[in-house]
């Protein structure tokens, strides 16, 4: 299997100064460097503050790294700008956390979903027809098309949310906390209709599943990486991780939900 | 029997709203509606006048509004109501066009300052920030004295002092929504920044800058009169309703009715405006709609 997404040595230095001095410095993310294979869904979990959600903004260019590199489809994509990023944008999408504040609230959810459609040169009729069986494959009716975000609940704006992020076929897709927003049965749900499509597009989609919660990376993720203050401190598959943590932090986060 | 009761409790909240919904939309009509027989009126006030606005008769200077002068006449004999009809041109048009310079200039600016940020943002505010810190009408007479009277130098003048407040609003709302998550969403959508700005966040913060620019359309109003009584607006014996208002001040106790036309005109349009300002602001915001 080949790498569809690979990371390189990624850090992130947030520096805090002013007239060129710098006063103090938090380190988000130290030497990030991991693999996502083709159609393979890899777990990254931590507590709040682990880096895991700058690592999302990196890896997505949303935030420009201090050092590292990213390798997108074999190709570096690291300090990508204008018209080449929004190529590269269409091989890599993001799901957000917080499902009502990721669409435009003077925009429906239809819009949302067909701007990237729109953008990558489908005509407006057929991007009509693309958003109604997007959101039928993704568990919802016709209708959303035409609602506003504020006019649906949190569950069916995250499934929007998902309709928009594979609405161009995309590669890699980023989940950053998407569940974590969401109660716990909406949030099987979610897990549902990712696993559903994980086994529909096959190779054709590889996941990046960030989230804090082990027991649901223990259930969809083939491999997992654990993030301790910025740094990877364990990689393997969930199991391995979760009968044999090696490291301390591993086991203290294994041990306050067992 | 428990599903009747409820069925019938129902529909009661769901009428209510619509009811509501349909008034922003009816507001916005009959707003727009007025607003747009104001510039109609002011447009086409030629040829609506009943007398020639500048033809003075002193045999009938001084007449009390009457069946043959509706609104009366001034001290020259001429007919208030032709006045104020023709001097609608000047004072709505030259306020529109005024407040339309400062709120796209002013957005525009505060928008790139956001937006951009760094250097440009610090240097383009800390200009602002000088025309903020002068006393507006005291520039607007030094600029207007500088350049020298008449209507077209006092509106350079105003929108030379008014800009930086629009350009702060749209500064301030631009970063307050510059790390929203539906803009990164937008972003990663492959849309480009010009059409981000323009979709996305000009939308969205347009609603405070609109209401404020409708709210201004008064007071712009009353500082281009203001201009205009000091010699550095319009001139007479051109009708401009501040002006007209200004003229009469002494004459208030005695021909009640000189101020009153031009008066009543002001209030009625600053009101309309107003109040179409305050209606789009609630028409352009869906999260508002059927409240």
């Amino acid at each position: 299997m080949e790498p569809v997404l690979r990371v390189e040595q990624l850090t992130k230095i947030y520096r805090k100064g002013s007239f060129g001095k710098t006063h103090s410095e938090v380190t988000a993310v130290r030497d990030l460097s991991f693999c996502l294979m083709r159609g393979e869904c890899l777990g990254l979990i931590g507590e709040s503050g682990s880096g895991k959600s700058t690592a999302a903004k990196l890896i997505t260019l949303l935030t420009d790294a201090t050092e590292g590199r990213i390798l997108l489809d074999g190709e570096d994509i690291t300090g990508w700008r204008g018209k080449k990023l929004r190529q590269a944008y269409r091989k890599m999408q993001m799901v957000f956390q917080s499902p009502a504040d990721s669409f435009d609230p003077r925009r429906t959810l239809g819009d949302g979903i067909g701007e990237s459609l729109l953008n990558s040169g489908t005509r407006r009729a057929q991007a009509k027809e693309e958003i109604k069986k997007l959101l039928v494959m993704c568990g919802l009716s016709e209708e959303f098309a035409e609602k506003y975000p504020h006019e649906v609940s949190g569950g069916q704006c995250q499934r929007a949310a998902i309709a928009r992020a594979i609405a161009i076929r995309p590669e890699v897709l980023i989940c950053d906390e998407a569940t974590s927003a969401l109660d716990v049965t909406v949030q099987k749900e979610i897990i549902a209709l990712l696993n559903r499509l994980r086994w529909e597009q096959g190779a054709n989609l590889s996941i990046l599943f960030i989230c804090h919660d082990i027991a649901l990376v223990q259930q969809f993720c083939d491999r997992v990486i654990v993030m301790y203050h910025g740094q990877i401190v364990e990689q393997g598959t969930p199991d391995e991780v979760i009968r044999d943590p090696k490291d301390e932090y591993t086991q203290r986060l294994i041990n306050s939900i067992l | 029997m428990k599903e009747t009761s409820a069925a019938s409790k129902t529909p009661i909240p769901v009428r209510i709203q619509k009811i509501r919904r349909d008034t922003t939309k009816v507001r916005l009509i009959v707003f727009g509606i007025l607003a747009g027989m104001l510039i109609v009126c002011s447009i086409f006030s030629k040829y609506l006048c009943p007398y020639d606005p500048y033809l003075q008769d002193l045999s009938i200077a001084k007449a009390p509004p009457g069946p043959g002068h509706l609104f009366g006449t001034d001290r020259y004999g001429r007919d208030m109501l032709s006045r104020v009809i023709i001097g609608s041109r000047t004072s709505i048009f030259s306020t529109l066009l005024l407040v339309a310079i400062i709120t796209v200039t002013g957005t525009a600016i505060g928008v790139i300052c956001g937006w951009h940020g760094k250097k440009l943002d610090t240097v383009l505010m800390r200009i602002s920030d000088i025309f903020l810190a002068f006393p507006g009408l005291v520039f607007a007479l030094a600029v207007a004295g500088v350049l020298g009277g008449g209507l077209h130098n006092a509106i350079i003048a105003l929108a030379a002092i008014s800009w930086p407040k629009y350009a702060r609003i749209a500064r301030s709302q631009t970063l307050a929504q510059k790390e929203t998550v539906y803009l990164q969403a937008a972003v990663l959508s492959g849309s480009s920044t010009v059409k981000i700005i323009f979709r996305h966040l000009i939308p969205n913060i347009i609603g405070p800058i609109l209401v404020t620019s409708m709210l201004d359309i008064g007071t712009m109003m009353m500082e281009l009169a203001g201009l205009s009584f000091l010699g550095l607006g319009a001139k007479p014996p051109m009708a401009e309703w501040g002006s007209m208002m200004s003229d009469s001040r002494s004459m208030m106790a005695t021909l009640p009715w000189i101020t009153f036309a031009p008066g009543f005109a002001i209030f009625l349009s600053v009101m309309i405006f107003n109040l179409l300002g305050d209606t789009i602001r609630d028409y352009a915001d869906p999260r508002m709609r059927g409240r």
